[in-house]
């Protein structure tokens, strides 16, 4: 493979998303910029959080990079990592679905959503990543049970959920029930708002289809990645249901920020800090916690009630971590 | 899977033929395929006709309060067996001309909107919701996009999800993707003996799937949607018999069989108290879905 010159007019390239497969894997662990042409090695790419360093373009990246990359120190633990997807329909198209999951699965990833918690700059959370490497980041039983999963946990612990998405939409293969799966993220951020805890979207590229029309719209906050495309009807469906002609930047990041869609169009690399910044603005002070969790048990036999008591553990963990909390802890015996 | 409605009366019966006949289905292309047609059949009774049997005294509401009405679908209150109901419909046209002002029951926020507005309402004054679902699924095109179509399905969920009181959707046509769903967050979910529930209508999956618009009975065979193929799945709560021949034979008929499970349906989940509904509502859509679990790793 020939190395061309590089040179690029970034001007001439706004407005246009390149397709992220024609990203050239070249030999000895380089990568091609879709974009741009431009040339670098892998490690190159990610210590710029696989953004091209010429042209700005986001790259994709698999949920584990997106977990390494916002977590303090790089760690993580995942949850619900032990699911799989399975076959609930027998379903063939032009290929077995069992074997699109295989070889998918062989590519590393086990689903197209990683839920895991962490700390992004010293905040505590839990981010449920999605892998558009994975079948299309489509949605199917795994992904939906997983992101509940993940919001059942933030209200274990206490902590905002935040959600990255990369995702074509419901799984066809997996029928109605892929559909209902949306619902069933719907039911998971119920229960997260009833807790009082914070649901935090960043939409990258490209969040489509059902995911779109269910919890990647949810967002208390939602930031998008540059160039994401962002609709519920993606722009060959528009165009060959309705033979409208779509402006370029159909559905782009930038556009749905005109549109009052999303709260800001966010570089990648400034993700951590930005996220980072939100959360300690989300962090209540420890006595307004311990408050307003002492109002809410009072209401008895409430369902808010009900969950608070069952955050109560991972939120007194919280607590004695602050200053002052000791005095404030809502439930003293909880040492165990 | 849930059973907990139609073990009693004709439907209890009716679920069980139906399952009968599942093994046809799960092999038989032509009996899917026919089932779409009938879903589908341009005399199919629509929600403005299960309103006129159901409830003779009827207000239509119009308009979402923020930009428009959307024909696609119809909305508004009326009496029922002697107390107020609420209902949300999508309406398909019946001649070209209704089918376009209808825009073939494809949703747009509007519509959406316009059924938030009467949840907002049905909060309030404590009153019952059914909603209607009848749609090839929302509309795709440019402007409702810019209009927030994904977040006016999402939203319509949540607020469905968070109802106090009770709710029951009914397929009464082709529930296709999330522009059904939207609709169908209730605490019971009831299909018509020939109606379909499915992620995406069958042209869609062929032209997505088989990057072929031909091979649509193929894709209905493959997902299967049928009323008792999604009564199996628990997606489906009950079944409810059509006329012989199917809805469109018979109106009154079809609506009379509809009308005895709906008001049923409501004066059970009526006897619930809220926070019990809506906590079995969450349950019933949380357990939904088909996963493995690996042990190690």
């Amino acid at each position: 493979m020939s190395r061309r010159p590089i040179s690029v007019s970034i001007d001439r390239l706004r407005g246009k998303r390149p397709d992220a497969g024609t990203a050239r894997r070249l030999p000895g662990d380089e990568r091609s910029c879709p974009r741009c042409q431009s040339h670098f090695r892998a490690d190159e790419i990610d210590r710029n959080c696989y953004v091209c360093a010429v042209c700005d373009y986001h790259f994709p990246m698999t949920a584990r990079q997106r977990l390494d990359h916002l977590a303090d120190d790089g760690t993580w633990q995942e949850i619900a990592g032990e699911l799989r997807a399975s076959d609930p329909l027998r379903f063939v198209d032009l290929q077995p679905y069992t074997e699109r999951v295989r070889s998918a699965e062989a590519k590393g990833a086990t689903e197209a959503i990683t839920s895991a918690s962490l700390a992004i700059q010293g905040q505590p959370c839990v981010v449920a990543a999605m892998d558009f490497g994975f079948l299309g980041g489509s949605m199917g039983s795994v992904v939906g049970e997983r992101f509940a999963r993940a919001a059942e946990e933030a209200v274990a612990q206490g902590v905002p959920l935040i959600s990255i998405t990369a995702s074509g939409g419901a799984r066809m293969q997996e029928g109605v029930l892929a559909l209902m799966q949306m619902a069933k993220t719907i039911v998971a951020l119920d229960e997260l708002g009833d807790a009082g805890l914070p649901f935090v979207m960043v939409l990258a590229h490209p969040t489509t289809g059902g995911v779109w029309a269910s919890f990647a719209s949810l967002g208390d906050v939602t930031y998008a990645e540059p160039g994401a495309l962002i609709a519920f009807s993606g722009p060959r469906v528009i165009e060959q249901t309705t033979r409208e002609k779509l402006p370029a930047d159909f559905g782009m990041a930038e556009r749905q920020l005109e549109h009052g869609h999303v709260d800001a169009v966010v570089d990648r690399r400034e993700l951590p800090a930005r996220l980072g910044r939100l959360l300690a603005i989300f962090a209540r002070p420890a006595h307004d916690e311990a408050q307003s969790l002492a109002s809410q048990l009072a209401q008895n036999g409430s369902e808010r009630a009900a969950r608070v008591a069952q955050a109560l553990p991972g939120l007194s963990r919280r607590l004695r971590g602050r200053p002052g909390a000791e005095d404030l802890n809502p439930h003293p015996a909880d040492d165990a | 899977m849930s059973t907990s409605t139609s073990s009693s009366g004709r439907g209890g019966r009716f679920v069980r033929r139906i399952a009968d006949r599942l093994h046809h289905t799960e092999t038989a292309t032509g009996d899917v395929w026919d089932a779409i047609q009938l879903a589908r059949h341009q005399d199919r009774p629509y929600p403005l006709d299960y309103i006129a049997r159901l409830m003779p005294e009827f207000e239509e509401l119009h308009g979402d309060r923020l930009k428009g009405d959307d024909p696609a679908i119809v909305a508004g209150i009326g009496r029922y067996h002697g107390a107020p109901l609420a209902v949300i419909g999508q309406q398909k046209g019946r001649d070209a001309q209704d089918r376009a002002y209808r825009n073939f029951g494809m949703s747009s926020p509007e519509g959406y909107r316009k059924g938030m507005r009467l949840m907002d309402m049905c909060e309030r004054l404590n009153i019952p919701l059914v909603t209607l679902i009848d749609t090839p699924g929302a509309f795709p095109g440019a402007d409702a996009e810019e209009r927030g179509q994904g977040g006016a399905i999402a939203r319509s969920m949540m607020m469905m999800l968070r109802l106090p009181v009770p709710t029951v959707a009914v397929v009464i046509g082709e529930g296709s993707s999330g522009g059904a769903l939207a609709l169908g967050v209730a605490d019971r979910v009831v299909m018509l003996e020939n109606a379909t529930y499915s992620v995406i209508s069958p042209e869609g999956a062929s032209a997505i799937l088989w990057r072929d618009a031909g091979k649509a009975k193929l894709a209905a065979a493959a997902f299967k949607p049928t009323a008792a193929n999604c009564y199996r799945w628990g997606v489906a709560d009950a079944v409810v018999p059509e006329p012989e021949g199917g809805a469109h034979v018979e109106y009154d008929e079809a609506a009379r069989l509809l009308d005895g499970y709906l008001s049923r349906t409501i004066r059970e989940l009526q006897a619930l108290p809220h926070t019990e509904r809506r906590r079995q509502r969450r349950e019933r859509f949380r357990r939904l879905g088909a996963v493995r679990e690996v042990t190690g790793t």
